[in-house]
């Protein structure tokens, strides 16, 4: 093979098919090897053309005129377009198979929803227009929000929040907001272990001391354990609901009374709400704030769209101290946002504000696309769905692999497994490289890590039965290899574009910062990056 | 100098009123690989069972909880070039902070050699 990405292509064909041969491009068919842009460009190409230097406009620059060529990979513009097309197909997609990311939430995307997204009165607006020419944008910001608040029972909804853990800090931060306003100091946020593990960090980073609360043996709250840390320095609770362990828990409402009854907030991580939407309303068992993933429960795309949206739901007594803006409709039924200057609009107490404008348009648009062509029945059937292929999931592999809450019930969206009763050495990892050779993109591996080895499968409502049993047949011929003690799963994946990984090098020296001449091939060896 | 052992695997080893902590050699075989260790600030005041340092693997990060209170004296500058030391030397030189006792009587509460050789076994 060529030695473009020396450190890369698959040395051999392994055991792919009957290749007994090397190709002289590294190439094998329709399977492209691709060198880095580096490695591809030169510095005499380039995709536009400039002006001549001594033309730039670069007067009033001063200092900051750039003294050295900035290093860019120089390629022209199909060069660009087949690199990275050639790299996509080195990657995994929802829209190529199963992804069954336990607590991800990867569910199909809709079509539907992108023609609306690009639909030029929503995809071409922006944010500094005059709010009299975009009012329509406005409408579907106001029909989301109702359509969230009525899907959760809660009181109100901030809209700008930008992902999920943006919307854990915005909760946090209107309960800080509440305690102020009742001029109480109160820094301890208690988080189950069954919670997900962005919880602590953002309640540290809000300034909070986190307190852990100990699961019980079926992998719920313990609620004895935490009723006895609540008091008057508790601030609230921050509970995924269902939780990582794949479990409702049941006892939300007796948790949320007796938090309440203590002075403090109920924060309930919604990124599980995909199994219990149509359901359960959050608001009616006690839940202050919750925020909503847009691109798991309403099938947004994950990532790649640009930033995400993480609404977050409120009950009255956190509504008031949501952050700006916040869509509105006057006494004459005209719709406008309420801002800084005319916050007396009902938001006077609002903390403030975390994004520049009023959220993430193209999302907004493709979550309300969703909900409106599923309807309401549509969307409770999304749910019994998702916890139906999760169960089938669960019944249909826990003879092979221990699943260690079977005996709990019914899990909601994911399937808990641990590693427990494979040979010596095969551990978790292994099942997961085995399952890229499957052609499968691997579940959440080690979380919740209340689990011994945990490997975590939400299925959603996305997959046919057929889909289902190709999975499940996957994951037990791998469980079956791994008992048997077959050393080639020590190895996999052998089929994919790159072999198994270094992780442990690969985090304790990551090569970030590409070295070394334009257009002259081959990376630096792993013993040149050093690994002393 | 006597050791003693936390239940969420920590060791100390103290001399005089200077204790060195690190985690044990079972915990650092639970977490696998180590990547990077944040160890706490030379100088700050620690409560016992506060998390005042982290440990990073490739399968999670976890705190570290100081078994005792006091003042943090001194830090293993080595982790920062080499976090594999808490792996090849968990209870030698992959050590990670120590801590300068403001109340030795805590060291009551923790175990010895013996007992905590037990309370691994029983999990």
């Amino acid at each position: 093979m060529s030695d473009i990405n020396a450190g890369g292509w698959r040395p051999s064909m392994g055991e792919a098919g009957d290749a007994k041969f090397t190709t002289s491009s590294g190439d094998y068919g329709l399977m492209l090897e691709e060198a880095l842009s580096f490695e591809l460009g030169s510095p005499d190409k380039c995709g536009v053309d400039l002006d001549p230097a001594d033309r730039a406009p670069v007067a009033g620059l001063g200092k900051f005129l750039r003294k050295a060529a900035p290093g860019l990979p120089g390629l022209t513009e199909p060069e660009t377009v087949r690199h990275y097309t050639r790299l996509s197909r080195q990657n995994y997609a929802i829209d190529l198979g199963p992804f069954p990311l336990g607590s991800c939430t990867m569910k199909h995307n809709p079509r539907l929803n992108e023609k609306m997204a690009r639909l030029p009165g929503f995809a071409d607006v922006h944010p500094m227009q005059p709010q009299k020419t975009i009012e329509g944008a406005l409408e579907v910001i106001e029909q989301l929000a109702d359509w969230l608040i009525t899907l959760t029972g809660m009181a109100s909804v901030a809209m700008s929040p930008k992902a999920g853990a943006h919307g854990e800090l915005c909760g946090l931060l209107c309960i800080r907001a509440a305690l102020d306003a009742r001029g109480e100091k109160r820094d301890v946020v208690l988080v189950p272990e069954s919670a997900h593990g962005t919880n602590p960090a953002t309640a540290a980073f809000a300034g909070f001391k986190v307190e852990s609360i100990p699961a019980t043996p079926e992998g719920r709250v313990d609620v004895a354990a935490l009723k006895a840390k609540l008091g008057p320095n508790v601030a609230g609770v921050m509970i995924t609901n269902p939780n990582t362990c794949g479990l409702f828990e049941p006892d939300m409402k007796e948790i949320g009374d007796a938090v309440h009854a203590a002075g403090g907030y109920v924060y309930c991580d919604g990124a599980n709400f995909n199994a219990i939407v149509g359901k359960v309303r959050p608001g009616d068992l006690g839940v202050d704030a919750m925020h909503i993933n847009l691109h798991k429960t309403f099938s947004t795309p994950h990532g790649g769209g640009g930033p995400g949206a993480g609404p977050v739901v409120l009950s009255e007594a956190l509504a008031p101290f949501a952050p700006l803006p916040f869509v509105t409709r006057g006494a004459d039924g005209s719709i406008h946002l309420v801002e800084e200057e005319n916050a007396s609009e009902g938001h006077a107490q609002a903390f403030g504000r975390m994004v520049a404008f009023h959220g993430q348009m193209g999302m907004f648009t493709r979550a309300l696309t969703y909900i409106l062509s599923h309807g309401a029945d549509g969307l409770r059937q999304v749910a019994e769905d998702a916890v139906l292929n999760a169960n089938y999931v669960l019944r249909s592999c826990e003879d092979l692999l221990p699943a260690p809450f079977a005996d709990s019930g019914p899990c909601m969206h994911e399937a808990l497994f641990s590693d427990a009763g494979l040979a010596e050495g095969f551990t978790t990892l292994d099942i997961a490289k085995g399952l890229i050779d499957e052609g499968f993109h691997p579940m959440t591996v080690y979380f919740p890590l209340v689990v011994k080895g945990a490997m975590l499968v939400e299925p959603t409502e996305t997959e046919s039965k057929a889909g289902l049993d190709r999975f499940i047949g996957s994951l037990r011929s791998l469980a079956q290899r791994a008992k048997a003690g077959d050393q080639s799963l020590h190895s996999a994946p052998h089929f994919a574009p790159r072999r198994r990984l270094d992780e442990t090098l690969a985090a304790r020296k990551p090569v970030l910062v590409w070295k070394g001449e334009p257009g002259v091939p081959g990376t630096p060896s792993l013993s040149e990056i050093g690994g002393s | 100098m006597t050791r003693f052992f936390s239940e969420d695997h920590e060791w100390i080893e103290v001399e005089g009123d200077l204790g060195t902590v690190g985690i044990t050699d079972y915990a650092q075989g639970q977490l696998g690989d180590i990547t990077f260790v944040e160890l706490p600030a030379e100088g700050s005041t620690v409560g016992k069972g506060d998390s005042v340092s982290v440990v990073d693997s490739v399968k999670a990060a976890s705190d570290v909880y100081t078994p005792v209170s006091g003042t943090v004296a001194e830090v293993n500058g080595a982790l920062a070039d080499a976090p594999e030391l808490v792996n090849t030397q968990a209870e030698t030189g992959g050590w990670l902070f120590r801590v300068t006792l403001s109340d030795a009587a805590e060291l009551g509460a923790l175990m010895d050699d013996a007992a905590y050789k037990s309370y691994v076994e029983s999990l």
